[in-house]
């Protein structure tokens, strides 16, 4: 039902999520904000069950910053990961596991830009571009198709819209509008929205 | 990071729950029955349902330029028989915060009232009122541990508007609807509702879209309670009282 995508460039990592809030058949908000920021240049995306979703991701957003309080420097994007992937495996085998699915995107000054997946069962992967929800069946080919390392931003952002294209024109459930946000070495940019009539 | 000693998980419920009584700032002594824990493997035994139609009740609440309007039906439902005709699912809680409640309606009620505490102790122990997303991230995170269980409650706050969930879930808006009659009143609200309702144009757009979704939804139906929530506070609005099916045979009358 709800989808999360993310494209990593050279120096710039994109991420785009739907905007819908639903509960059972209903959308109950068209513009729910799925994103979570954990430090000025990591993003968590966030999709699950009901309130896992935002219990989880503020809980991790809450000890990223922690972290930077306590020891003066922020946690580079592959510490981030890690550390939720280490608090998701070990919720897993409690008797209330998070039922959430992560993208986990971050530009580190050492590093580069980092795009990490993560599901449901704790596992990690980092990726060049990944894709969450029923949408990634009809998106993941299309990335592999047409994905290439050297990406410039437009060239990501059209990627990017062809994806929603192709759910928009196949996908059973309406997806009216996505947040797109993008990373790189001067922090999180808020980009256009991609709506249904955006070309 | 010291706070993964926190993420061992014997004894889960009760550690869950002291955690977020430490987590949450203010101390609560939240007594609640002990959970009992339900056999996931032993199926539920009923008809089986298109999707999840669970809260017989069709409460719903917008904004518009004169404040919040929250409105909600009377009947009070168990399985087919209607047990109370006349039930207040709109409770005031203080002088500007009004709850919407859909589900089971002992759950709803005692939640409300744990809610009304915590939110005076709070207001006493920091000498400031607590703010409305304040309230509902209280609540939902008190109803956390009890996720999963039979626990069924959704509430809606006045006068910015939150859908709490005992699944978890918390949502801010503009126009909510909760309960099964929900989907009824969402097609008529949608249509008729803009920023710049009068207030009686408001009364009345909610007036009819509880009424519509009573006429359909089986677990919906009697009266409509309505409720009128400003910065100066609520006011609970008096329409003459007289039975929804009046209210149809008026409405047909008048086309």
């Amino acid at each position: 039902m709800e989808y999360l995508i993310g494209i990593q460039g050279p120096d710039y990592v994109l991420v785009a999520a739907d905007n819908v809030a639903a509960s059972s058949i209903i959308q109950m908000k068209h513009d729910y904000d799925k994103m979570f920021k954990l430090s000025d240049k990591i993003l968590l995306l966030c999709v699950g069950e009901a309130g896992d979703t935002v219990q989880f991701a503020e809980y991790i957003q809450k000890n990223v910053q922690l972290y930077k309080m306590r020891n003066g420097y922020e946690l580079s994007p592959s510490a981030a990961a890690n550390f939720t992937r280490k608090n998701l495996a070990d919720y897993l085998r409690s008797r209330t596991p998070y039922h959430v699915n992560l993208l986990l995107a971050g530009h580190d000054d050492a590093d580069g830009p980092g795009l990490f997946y993560m599901d449901y069962l704790a596992s990690l992967a980092k990726a060049p571009f990944a894709a969450h929800g029923y949408g990634a069946f009809l998106t993941l080919s299309i990335l592999d198709r047409y994905y290439r390392p050297d990406l410039t931003r437009d060239e990501a952002v059209d990627l990017l819209k062809k994806c929603v294209e192709e759910l928009n024109r196949r996908f059973i459930l309406n997806l009216p509008s996505f947040n797109v946000r993008l990373i790189d070495k001067d922090g999180i940019h808020d980009m256009e929205k991609i709506s249904i009539g955006t070309k | 990071m010291s706070s993964l000693s926190e993420t061992d998980s014997h004894d889960l419920e009760l550690k869950r729950l002291k955690t977020s009584q430490t987590h949450c700032g203010t101390p609560q002594r939240v007594f609640v029955p002990p959970l009992r824990r339900v056999d996931p493997s032993k199926p539920p035994l009923s008809a089986q349902r298109p999707f999840p139609l669970s809260h017989g009740t069709t409460t719903l609440g917008f904004v518009f330029q004169g404040g919040v309007i929250a409105a909600a039906d009377t009947r009070a439902s168990a399985g087919g028989l209607v047990a109370c005709p006349a039930v207040h699912k709109i409770t005031p809680i203080h002088s500007h915060l009004v709850v919407t409640s859909s589900g089971s309606g002992a759950d709803c009620m005692l939640w409300e009232r744990i809610l009304t505490r915590e939110i005076r102790l709070y207001e006493l122990r920091h000498k400031r009122r607590l703010s409305i997303r304040g309230s509902a991230k209280l609540l939902s995170l008190m109803l956390h541990p009890f996720k999963g269980t039979d626990v069924c409650v959704a509430l809606t706050l006045g006068p910015r508007l939150v859908y709490v969930c005992s699944d978890g879930a918390r949502l801010q808006g503009d126009v909510i609807s909760v309960g099964s009659g929900s989907p009824y009143a969402y097609g008529v609200l949608d249509g008729g509702l803009s920023w710049s309702l009068s207030k009686e144009e408001a009364v009345s757009l909610a007036r009819e879209a509880v009424f519509r979704a009573t006429h359909r939804d089986a677990y919906s139906g009697n009266n409509v309670d309505l409720f009128h929530v400003t910065a100066q506070g609520w006011i609970k609005v008096k329409i003459d009282k007289y039975n929804s099916n009046k209210v149809m045979i008026i409405t047909k009358l008048q086309k």
